[in-house]
């Protein structure tokens, strides 16, 4: 098949985790936080996300 | 009528992307859709990877995401039993012993087995119910997905509804089953990565492990129960009344595990096609077992929620669930009210999207089974033999487009009748409870005949039918629920059942004794019209032995696999017995 998932998963995950970050830096210390126990959950799993993308990123391109 | 969420602009650009990446997948892949065989088969051209998360993600609708979390907070841990009782075993049997024949045998669905093993009254029968059943399922849970925008957005239940039958017809219609499960694929790591912090923020919440069994206890022993019944599965299934969910073990095991897990992982179109899709044979047989992995590993994604979400509410120290009108809990509210509660705008964004695209991929699965059995088993059966591939290709696109209008219709009636969606359902049940004992018989019982298959399955429905009148769940009214037969002698029911979900369970063990009776009797009475050389391929004991998978190591083999996938089961089941 011409399009390897992994690829527009990687992406789409990449974006994710960039715009979670991003937002997370952004409203550091913000009390929208008080929700998810105090912790900058936006910050820690965008992170979690950059990598996951990358990994399925460096999978599809692996091949080619 | 308050709306729950307020969402940030954050939130909505996390979900057009998901929307864009959907449609553009679909898009891509448009370019490889050529053939009949690539709209409706994939090509099989499927990597097994692919084809597993695609077989586990189809049947993650949201039904399934909302029901399972609803029944973690109703039952406790003992939900999880519809996961390795009620899936894991099916699975493993599917790919090892039953793949060999649906795609040895070039199938191109479920019901074209049925043709070819027995003949075309049993196919179409099937092929008829099935097509049926699929659009309304489709339906309800489009239903599902605009009502629940409405009650936690207040968006427009019209405009919900419409726009994910758009897009999921987009996709489809673009790039057909690789489409669909491409973005199947995409759907299951949302729903994994969407949902995990959620888990992580409620046992965070609630202290632990140790601190979600102590109030659990609570909950056990408040609602009179002895205490571990919400945290221990097996332990509390001797007796119907040791437990909330009004069974015991044998029904469990039976009903659940054996009659309707197998009935629906091994029969159901739905879910087989993606193996169909795979790549090879070893792939095919792959495919559920792959699934079984993360299948088993589900609960603690889905059922644990529930858990937290009941125990933290008898606390009553943070979360805590809405209440019906009644008064009695909303469990059904557990998913979103919990995604409401943890998650800060942003992550909640991403919490919302996984929980939309449970509800897509639910409805895409149902759909691309539902464009496949229409064209080949209906329209190209019955309707215009001769038609060419071109053709065909031409009438899977206008079956997606007519099957997803059919499913915003069947909305719409949900919206109105929901007794209507009740019935449907119900008759639902009585077609699928006797088919494993078909597709047994037909796989590993070269003796049995078209005629015995086709009476056997009409005997087990109306057996179904027929149990479900005669009895009745406790503190139920004679109707819906059953009893109804005996109410038009105005008699009593033959016999009343602990809960709804017993006698769930006792329907399908009756109709598949039934069936599987029925089959063998007149399959002995009358005499086999397919020669053995048209069955070879088709049935057990007529298929010389696969041989091409010997030479590899013992985890590969579909064998090994299967028994690394059921030894990881039993200790699931023993550390939380």
């Amino acid at each position: 098949m011409g399009l390897d998932i992994r690829t527009p998963i990687g992406l789409m995950f990449g974006i994710f985790g960039l715009l979670l970050a991003g937002y997370g830096l952004m409203t550091s210390g913000s009390a929208i936080y008080q929700r998810s126990l105090g912790l900058n959950v936006n910050l820690a799993w965008g992170a979690v996300l950059v990598v996951f993308g990358g990994i399925m990123l460096w999978f599809g391109w692996r091949k080619k | 009528m308050q709306h729950g969420i307020q969402l940030g602009g954050i939130d909505y650009l996390i979900l057009v992307i998901y929307f864009l990446f959907v449609i553009g997948i679909g898009w891509v892949l448009r370019r490889y859709t050529k053939t009949s065989e690539d709209f409706f088969l994939s090509g099989r051209a499927i990597p097994a990877w692919i084809a597993g998360l695609a077989f586990l993600s189809a049947n993650l609708g949201a039904q399934e995401m909302i029901g399972m979390a609803a029944s973690g907070a109703k039952y406790g841990i003992a939900t999880a039993h519809f996961y390795w009782v009620g899936a894991i075993p099916a699975m493993v049997f599917v790919g090892i012993f039953m793949m060999p024949f649906y795609y040895g045998s070039k199938a191109r669905s479920v019901p074209e087995y049925l043709k070819l093993r027995f003949d075309e009254k049993t196919r179409g029968f099937n092929a008829i119910s099935f097509a049926t059943m699929t659009v309304f399922s489709s339906g309800i849970s489009m239903y599902a997905l605009a009502k629940l925008l409405e009650l936690l957005l207040g968006w427009d239940f019209n405009v919900s509804l419409w726009i994910s039958a758009a897009i999921v017809l987009a996709y489809i219609y673009l790039g057909g089953l690789t489409s669909a499960i491409y973005n199947e694929v995409l759907q299951f790591f949302l729903i994994v990565l969407g949902f995990a912090p959620l888990v992580y923020l409620g046992l965070r919440d609630v202290g632990g492990w140790n601190g979600l069994v102590a109030k659990l206890n609570t909950v056990a022993t408040t609602n009179g129960y002895a205490p571990g019944t919400w945290s221990q599965s097996w332990r509390h299934l001797t007796s119907p009344q040791a437990n909330p969910m009004g069974v015991e073990w044998f029904g469990m095991v039976m009903g659940l595990g054996f009659v309707l897990s197998f009935g629906y992982w091994c029969t159901d179109f739905l879910v087989v096609q993606r193996a169909m899709a795979a790549n090879s044979m070893a792939a095919a047989r792959r495919t559920p077992l792959i699934a079984a992995v993360p299948k088993m590993l589900f609960p603690f994604l889905i059922i644990v929620p529930g858990m937290i979400a009941i125990g933290l509410t008898y606390a009553g120290t943070s979360f805590t669930l809405p209440k019906m009108a009644d008064g009695s809990w909303d469990y059904t509210m557990v998913i979103p009210n919990m995604l409401q509660h943890y998650f800060p705008p942003g992550l909640l964004g991403l919490g919302l999207t996984a929980l939309m695209a449970s509800f897509m991929s639910g409805m895409a699965g149902n759909v691309t089974a539902f464009n496949t059995v229409w064209t080949y088993d209906i329209y190209q059966s019955y309707i215009r033999k001769d038609a060419t591939d071109a053709h065909l290709l031409w009438v899977g696109r206008m079956t997606t487009i007519f099957g997803i209008l059919a499913s915003v219709g069947t909305a719409y009636l949900a919206t109105r009748f929901n007794n209507i969606m009740d019935f449907l359902q119900l008759v639902f049940a009585f077609v699928n409870a006797p088919l494993f004992a078909t597709f047994l018989l037909g796989m590993f019982w070269r003796r049995s005949t078209g005629h015995g298959a086709f009476f056997g399955l009409l005997s087990g429905t109306v057996a179904a039918a027929v149990h479900h009148g005669l009895t009745l769940p406790q503190n139920a009214v004679a109707g819906i629920k059953g009893g109804w037969i005996v109410a038009w002698f105005s008699a009593r029911p033959v016999h009343v059942y602990p809960s709804e979900m017993a006698q769930n369970f006792w329907t399908a063990i009756w109709a598949w004794s039934t069936c599987f009776a029925v089959t063998v009797v007149i399959s002995l009475l009358t005499s086999r019209k397919k020669s053995d050389q048209e069955l070879t391929g088709l049935v057990y004991s007529l298929t010389p032995r696969r041989t091409d998978d010997d030479h590899l190591p013992w985890w590969q083999r579909p064998a090994g696999f299967g028994v690394a996938v059921l030894v990881l089961a039993v200790v699931l089941n023993v550390v939380f017995w």
